[in-house]
């Protein structure tokens, strides 16, 4: 398995959006070096026999019936907004351009 | 009786009190606010508490004692103030996580557990610290400061529940709810001298607890005594029609369960793999004293092994923060909580989201989502997560193989007692091994408890018994461990924590001998 | 923005062999969201329809729609697909402002349907097999409105606003396999899928299917390769084509744009393109590379779906009859011809006419009334002829009246007239405007007298043989009844009059 490295680190931040500077890649590709390095024996634990359990209680077919519940005012849906304009969430422009 | 003698009572004593009228909801519930205000603050304050909910508090106890004089029905718990882990959500309170991403928010929800106190009429005191989004186990990652062991002010109180476990060991609450994810209420309760619970996966409804690893968060009881946890999960626990993996079961039987009183032919196993090499000699001691203890009393103990535990850290940290990552993407800065404009550069919305994202997590926060990232990435992801998803079946075949021998299982709960602030903060790896013995119930979905089993001989700190019951079976736990905990206290001469320091005067010369330095 | 060169369709279609892929989002019209309670209703106040799940706030969780599940299934019948026993939510994550929780939650491994097909009728009745992939269940994202700049697009904007009414509204996604051998039907063939889709889950009742809504909504990809190669060449996904002329019109757009391209020796980049109806053309989105890495893993928080035979049965039960063999019965039932049937069902008036015939009147009368003054009004009114106010009973009211003799065509125009101002039913409304045929011969007589007399020239030609003279008499006669006459009646009575043979 790949050892983990600044550069890989670096893409990850980007998928994560979570921006990161030049130490603290450097910082954070060792640590999880470290980690990715004491985790890799799950990978040779299991066999293709093996089955994944995604949920440890097994439930199936839990589903609501399609009635209308309660609805939050608009008010206290832009309660915790940081931006509001219109009734509406507010966010920086989409696309680096103008 | 005193307030200091007050709030020393179990929660069990408190509401019998409330009910005999020999105290008020009101006397109670100042009582504690008094008591927070007295240990809580300052710079050597146990700081258990990120949130005082005085006015609520109080205006719901002399609502309880109103209702109460006019010989209203209540409910046994009605009038017993709680503390409630910041990773509930609450209305009227503000919800941090621990996080500067969430400071200040308040949700416009409650969470169906805190619904349910509120409905049991319960002054909820506050909210308790905790790691940052539940991650750690040392309560260091607070974005708002660690909370301190009261047991030694120096010391963690475990985490990252480690506000809820500090405030009821220093009576500041008799009861709060917890998460536990890996270990999050039995690590804080076995180093702080306390009980905590993790029910069974869906016993207890997660709508309104924030997310870290949804297939591994439980939310559970905190307190003093085994019977106080019963009463609680009874309360907090049955099926919730908001959570998917909420189970049908009704959460009854299991006060009467901590009533029992005997484990005469119980078979108790000892997980070979969960004691020994790795365990401080002091919790090891104190833990085979505890399976001497329950063989005195009519247990059969067994030896089981379960052989695939030895995976259970590495897939537990491929699990957790592959879910966390995708839990975590929703702090944006875009609908709450805060939001940090890039310092240069164009303003787009994916830079003021990496900014936020950036300068609202801590270190072990970030480490898990990139860690999470990776184990998601294309071309990992079989490797990573799948193969975790595989180790989770074994580990569940282990546990279904020791309970085909046994009823209940028993190991320490923490391999270690309390260590010292800023020790493990910057060795995520020895950090992680503290939740060694917790983890496996976590990825099994199986119940556990914590209890304190005395103190280490070595540091004179609290050490935990940890038992496990197959899932949908948590009423054995409370029955094995009430009986446990009465032989135990019965050896102390009284509860562990009338061992523990007198807090009030340790805060005050500590912060004091702060000041003079 | 760059012009594109493109090849003409023609040329194009000499030199290459076109590949079609469809994934067409179909909006549920359940009364809640996928995964929350709150309400699914189009064009309310912003954010006034949801709640903390559809926020994504801190702790929420989701719960599945069950009527959204039962009409994915329905869907997946009408499509041919199997239908899975046993099925699981996966979530699909990257960061945009609409996606209230940075990851959408959807299906990934195990779609709920797969492997249908579908039969598309071109025009022309040329039939195309058309195999479907998958019908899977997700969720739909919020509505960004972009501010600023010139032209209220995402490009030169200063800021978006975002609305999360539509956060969450239960989606079925609909994917075909690649579709090979259209040549240069590809772009007909596109809009007859399209529209055959829309039609499946209209005529289902499981969705609006109004695709200027947004309710129906296709990603187009097109590959070209040279004929009598195998392999598929590179290919683009035009995004959110909303109406069945732009998913045509963007395909023969994007064949003729790669034709170009790959006649330029340059290799076709895979991207997603957005269509632009001002001018008729795409224009490159973000390019997919390794940024696209959508970490997909089992939704944690919902556990798996399973159907049982039964359920799926129950289900198939209740399945309406498919909208190609319904047209095929109905047409020869009602005898029109093939361009006479394709008006009807191009005015959307199929199901009107059928209730009109089950209602009593002729499938000609029917026909005659909706297609004609019906349509008419509807036109002059910017509505939709069923939504007129026209009911088939009063269609097949104003026949009888007219079989009768009591009202002639140009009376019943003034009847539904008077049906429309809310006077009443097509008799109460004769009744009302004394709207009744002049039937009284002796009363006729008067007035055909009297146009004679005002008339005399017109008269003597008539006598003297000029018999289509007559229809200027027949006009004073009806002029004076206020057209309350028989016309067939006042010309057999003038001819009876000046003795001449009719």
């Amino acid at each position: 398995m790949a050892a983990i490295n600044r550069d890989e680190v670096a893409h990850l931040a980007q998928l994560a959006h979570i921006e990161m500077s030049d130490d603290e890649l450097d910082r954070m590709a060792t640590e999880l070096a470290v980690i990715v390095d004491s985790i890799k024996s799950v990978s040779e634990a299991a066999g293709d026999d093996v089955p994944a359990t995604s949920h440890p209680i097994p439930l199936t077919n839990v589903m609501r019936e399609d009635v209308v519940g309660h609805v939050l005012t608009v008010e206290e849906a832009l309660s915790g907004a940081p931006d509001a304009a219109s009734g509406r969430f507010k966010v920086p422009a989409i696309l680096e351009e103008s | 009786m005193t307030a200091n003698e007050l709030i020393r009572s179990s929660a069990s004593a408190m509401a019998a009190k409330l009910a005999a009228k020999e105290v008020s909801a009101v006397e109670l519930t100042q009582a504690h606010l008094d008591r927070i205000a007295e240990v809580d603050g300052g710079a050597r304050g146990v700081h258990a508490f990120l949130h005082v909910n005085t006015d609520e508090a109080l205006a719901v106890a002399a609502d309880v004692d109103a209702r109460r004089a006019a010989g209203e029905e209540l409910h046994e718990l009605a009038g017993v103030p709680i503390a409630v882990k910041d990773l509930i959500v609450t209305k009227g309170q503000p919800t941090t996580a621990a996080s500067k991403i969430l400071e200040g928010w308040m949700s416009p929800y409650d969470a169906t557990v805190v619904k349910k106190l509120r409905a049991a009429r319960m002054p909820l005191l506050g909210k308790t610290n905790l790691d940052e989004f539940a991650m750690g186990s040392s309560t260091e990652h607070s974005a708002y400061g660690p909370t301190r062991n009261p047991w030694d002010l120096d010391r963690i109180p475990g985490g990252s529940g480690g506000g809820s476990a500090a405030a009821v060991a220093a009576f500041e609450a008799p009861l709060a709810l917890g998460t536990d994810t890996g270990g999050s209420i039995r690590q804080p309760g076995a180093v702080t001298g306390t009980v905590g619970v993790k029910p069974t996966y869906g016993a207890v409804s997660r709508y309104g607890a924030i997310a870290m690893a949804s297939s591994l968060d439980q939310i559970g009881p905190v307190s003093r005594t085994v019977l106080d946890s019963a009463l609680l999960q009874e309360v907090i626990g049955g099926y919730d029609p908001l959570d998917s993996t909420s189970l049908t079961d009704p959460s009854t039987g299991l006060v009467a369960a901590a009533r029992v009183g005997n484990v005469k032919g119980m078979k108790v196993g000892v997980i070979k793999e969960l004691h020994g090499e790795g365990f401080q000699t002091g919790v090891e001691k104190r833990f085979n004293e505890s399976v001497e203890l329950l063989r005195s009393a009519g247990a059969e103990i067994v030896e089981v092994s379960c052989p695939n535990f030895r995976y259970a850290l590495g897939a537990y940290y491929l699990i957790m923060p592959s879910e966390a990552s995708s839990n975590l993407a929703k702090y944006d800065g875009v609908r709450f909580g805060m939001r940090t404009l890039p310092a240069e550069g164009p303003l787009t919305i994916e830079r003021v989201m990496s900014a936020t994202r950036a300068a609202g997590f801590g270190d072990e926060v970030k480490r898990r989502i990139i860690l999470g990232t990776y184990a998601l990435s294309a071309g990992y992801y079989d490797a990573y997560y799948g193969s975790a998803q595989k180790v989770r079946t074994l580990i569940q075949n282990d546990f279904a193989a020791a309970f085909a021998q046994v009823d209940v299982l028993i190991s320490p709960t923490s391999p270690v007692t309390a260590f010292k602030l800023g020790e493990k903060i910057h060795d995520p790896l020895s950090m992680y091994l503290n939740d060694i013995a917790t983890i496996p119930a976590n990825l099994a979905g199986v119940p556990g408890l914590t209890l304190p089993g005395g103190l280490a001989d070595e540091d004179g700190l609290p050490v935990g018994i940890q038992l496990l019951a197959p899932a949908r079976e948590d009423a054995r736990l409370y029955r094995v461990g009430a009986v446990l905990e009465s032989l135990l206290e019965a050896q102390w001469g009284g509860p562990i924590l009338d061992k523990a320091p007198a807090l009030a005067e340790l805060v005050k010369t500590a912060a004091a001998a702060k000041e003079a330095n | 923005m760059s012009t594109e060169t493109i090849l003409s369709f023609e040329e194009a279609m000499e030199k290459y062999d076109p590949v079609l892929g469809f994934e067409v989002h179909v909006e549920l019209n359940t009364k809640t969201k996928m995964f929350s309670s709150a309400p699914n209703v189009f064009g309310d106040t912003p954010n006034s329809n949801v709640n903390e799940v559809c926020l994504g706030l801190p702790g929420v969780l989701p719960v599945v729609n069950k009527k959204a599940v039962e009409s994915s299934i329905l869907i997946g019948l009408a499509l041919n697909c199997k239908i899975a026993e046993h099925c699981t939510f996966a979530r699909k994550q990257y960061f945009y402002p609409d996606t209230p929780k940075n990851f959408q939650t959807s299906q990934y491994e195990d779609p709920i349907c797969y492997d249908g097909w579908l039969d598309i009728e071109l025009e022309d009745g040329t039939v195309f097999h058309v195999e479907i992939e998958r019908a899977h269940m997700e969720e739909d994202a919020g509505k960004l409105t972009h501010m600023g700049g010139a032209t209220g697009r995402i490009q030169g904007a200063d800021f978006s606003l975002v609305d999360y009414n539509r956060s969450g509204v239960p989606l079925v996604e609909i994917v075909t396999k690649p579709i090979e051998g259209a040549g240069s039907r590809a772009p007909e063939l596109a809009k007859a899928y399209v529209a055959a889709v829309r039609e499946i889950v209209k005529n289902l009742g499981v969705s609006d299917a109004k695709m200027e809504r947004g309710n129906v909504r296709c990603d187009a990809n097109v590959s070209l390769r040279p004929y009598g190669q195998e392999k598929f060449g590179t290919r683009t996904e035009t995004k959110n084509v909303n109406s069945l002329r732009a998913v045509e019109n963007a395909v023969k757009f994007e064949i003729q744009r790669h034709a170009a391209v790959l006649d330029s020796g340059v290799k076709i980049i895979q991207e997603t393109r957005h269509w632009h109806e001002d001018t008729k053309s795409t224009t490159s989105g973000r390019p997919k590379s390794d940024a696209d890495d959508y970490r997909y893993f089992p939704e944690p928080d919902l556990v798996p779906i399973v159907t049982t035979a039964e359920w799926v049965e129950e289900l198939r039960a209740t399945l309406p009859e498919p909208p190609a063999e319904r047209r095929k019965r109905l047409q020869a039932d009602w005898g029109y011809s093939d361009l006479e049937f394709r008006d009807v069902v191009n005015a959307g008036l199929m199901g009107e006419i059928e209730e009109t015939i089950a209602a009593g009147a002729s499938a000609a009368a029917a026909r005659k009334w909706w297609m004609g003054e019906i349509a008419r009004r509807a036109k002059l009114a910017d509505v939709d002829p069923a939504a007129l106010g026209v009911t088939p009973a009063v269609v097949v009211e104003i026949e009888k009246l007219i079989a009768a003799g009591s009202i002639n065509d140009k009376l019943a125009r003034k009847v539904l007239d008077g049906v429309l101002e809310g006077e009443g039913t097509p008799a109460e409304v004769v009744q009302k405007r004394g709207l009744a045929v002049v039937s009284d011969d002796g009363a006729l007589q008067k007035a055909i007298d009297e146009a004679l007399a005002a008339q005399p020239d017109v008269a003597d030609k008539i006598r003297g043989g000029k018999v289509q003279a007559v229809g200027a008499i027949v006009g004073g006669v009806m002029k004076v009844t206020r057209g309350q006459a028989d016309a067939g009646r006042v010309r057999e009575l003038i001819l009876k009059t000046l003795g001449v043979e009719g």
